[in-house]
């Protein structure tokens, strides 16, 4: 970078961080509001330093709040939800890129078709069905019908991605003496680690930040709701407390976006992936 | 293997037992997911159908059958037409405001030799991956009428002379979702536009150059009609995510004050799992918006997706 050409790039410059600041200032705003007490926080107007790094909101948050419960909760759900969706639809990936049964074609036409159907429209059967299973108002209904409602957009990425592998490899594996199994968990998974880890890390976001579908499915036991779910019960039981509520909404942000900006790489992988299908 | 090969009957045999097995192991892998997506997404289409039917509170015996009666009461209400007018306000306003602007800030972003370039990039994309329920709960603080952050610094620019009451005026609060929705979302927008703007031939912006054209007759000539196809894409995406935007606008304004915000997810849900209008809830009924939703939703994606076929066709 010379310095002609930066000193050419500044009226760009100013544009763009000042429309950068503008997205990012409610996070900063925030933080900050998380370290003030109520009553900085009302008077305070635009002054965005507290006037010393108090941690009691958190705390609060935490204990009072339940959020220690809430947030254990998204943990237990979110990573076994992932856990699953990446199993599966790598299982149906790899069988749908290497092998030719019958049923095959009409299987991928209705996966595909499934893509375009808006979610929140069927969760009323989700519900019903949840209900008959006995699973209402449990995690491990929670977790199906997360799981069951991911798309299978990753199956079908999972597919496209086996398909690139040559089948030499496959074949060498079994001379070798290994069975189809093994070889899919040998030989073939390694070679899926980007395709994992964009699986991963959508499928993270989407069940971390999931909010209908945990809302419905717990209404009636506080003590399964979700982080955003709780985000939500927070506002109706504590409705003055605009500290606590930043300190609680941090809490509730904060993993997935750790982990966003890990794993950026992937994601966007992940988004243009999608977009091309 | 073990054993030779003796023969072509030999190997093909075990050519065939080899498909067999193999057919057997590609059924196992594709039972678990086959499995969810019925449960999960299949039956519910089918079943959403079958309830629009009823009349049902969603608990004991399913035996109302009411044909169309359900989608007739349907049409006759006012509030399923708001909700309706609604959410298309909400999509219309979405879109028009974050598909320019995403393509603006694509743009200033796609020189390679910015300064900063990838920051930027992180920067407007961080919204998209937060919490939508939270971010709407936070959104009622920040739009708060007394001493909220937008009002704070609307007055200090001296925008307004008195703060306005965001949330609690139908105008105002659907104006507050479409400005905190495009936010939010822009982000992904942007990102489908870079690539779509990375995927443009190097070749025909140098022979633009050589030609002697100017920034903007490159765009307006070279830019714009190549990149049709990519827009009509980010549109679909637009739309359909506006339209099924249930979390921010659940959390941020409940579908208030009154019924200005109620989208379609919201009636839906209104009717499905509360006790709204002092009875049960009506599931069947609910089912019933939800079918005529989910086909209009469908109907628009399938007529954006030929669209983009036919324009990417048209191209080549």
């Amino acid at each position: 970078m010379t310095p002609r050409g930066l000193l050419r790039q500044l009226p760009l410059q100013a544009i763009l961080a000042i429309t950068a600041l503008i997205w990012v200032f409610p996070f900063i705003w925030m933080v900050s509001s998380s370290f003030k007490t109520n009553r900085e926080f009302l008077s305070a107007g635009l002054d965005l330093i507290p006037q010393q790094l108090r941690t009691e909101n958190y705390v609060r948050a935490w204990e009072v709040a339940n959020f220690s419960q809430y947030f254990q909760n998204s943990v237990i759900v979110t990573i076994t939800t992932v856990t699953i969706v990446v199993v599966i639809s790598a299982l149906t990936g790899y069988a749908l890129a290497r092998v030719e049964f019958p049923g095959k074609r009409p299987l991928i036409v209705v996966y595909a078709a499934t893509l375009f159907i808006p979610k929140g429209y069927t969760i009323i059967p989700v519900y019903q069905l949840i209900r008959e299973l006995g699973l209402l108002n449990t995690l491990p209904g929670l977790i199906l019908a997360e799981a069951g409602a991911a798309p299978v957009l990753f199956a079908l990425l999972f597919m496209a991605h086996f398909s690139g592998i040559p089948q030499e490899l496959d074949e060498a594996a079994e001379l070798d003496g290994a069975s189809f199994g093994q070889t899919f968990v040998h030989v073939m998974l390694p070679l899926a680690k980007p395709m994992i880890a964009t699986t991963i890390v959508l499928q993270f976001m989407w069940t971390w930040n999931s909010f209908f579908t945990p809302l419905v499915l717990t209404l009636n036991n506080p003590d399964l709701r979700t982080l955003t779910v709780g985000m939500y019960a927070f506002v109706g039981e504590y409705n003055t407390d605009w500290t606590g509520l930043t300190a609680a909404a941090l809490i509730s942000i904060v993993p997935v976006l750790v982990l966003f900006l890990a794993l950026q790489r992937f994601f966007i992988a992940g988004l243009t992936g999608s977009v091309k299908s | 293997m073990t054993s030779h090969a003796t023969g072509a009957p030999a190997t093909a045999r075990r050519r065939d037992a080899r498909n067999r097995g193999r057919r057997r192991w590609a059924y196992a892998f594709v039972l678990p997911q086959l499995v969810l997506v019925a449960a999960f997404t299949l039956y519910p289409i089918v079943m959403t159908h079958v309830y629009s039917l009823y009349e049902w509170p969603g608990f004991g015996p399913l035996d109302r059958f009411v044909g169309l009666r359900n989608f007739a009461r349907l049409i006759g209400d006012e509030l399923f037409w708001n909700a309706f007018q609604k959410s298309f306000v909400f999509m219309a306003g979405t879109v028009a405001l974050q598909l320019p602007l995403a393509l603006f800030i694509a743009i200033l972003l796609n020189s390679e030799r910015l300064y900063g370039r990838n920051v930027y990039r992180t920067l407007f994309f961080i919204p998209v991956v937060t919490t939508s329920a939270v971010i709407g709960i936070v959104m009622r603080s920040i739009f708060a009428s007394h001493d909220g952050l937008v009002n704070n610094g609307l007055l200090l620019l001296g925008l307004i002379d008195r703060p306005i009451r965001w949330l609690s005026q139908g105008d105002t609060a659907m104006l507050a979702l479409v400005l905190v929705a495009s936010w939010k979302w822009l982000g992904i927008k942007m990102i489908m536009w870079l690539a779509g703007l990375q995927s443009l031939p190097v070749e025909l912006y140098d022979a633009a150059k050589v030609d002697g054209a100017n920034y903007w007759q490159t765009f307006r000539h070279i830019t714009v009609p190549l990149l049709v196809p990519v827009g009509v894409v980010v549109l679909l995406f637009s739309m359909v995510d506006a339209l099924t935007a249930f979390d921010l606008i659940f959390t941020m304004t409940e579908g208030g004050p009154g019924f200005a915000t109620e989208f379609m997810e919201l009636y839906i849900y209104r009717y499905a799992f509360t006790s709204f209008a002092g009875g049960l809830p009506q599931l069947g009924y609910a089912s019933a918006a939800g079918v005529f939703f989910g086909i209009t939703v469908f109907l628009i994606s399938l007529a954006l997706s030929l669209l983009a076929r036919r324009v990417s066709r048209l191209r080549r």
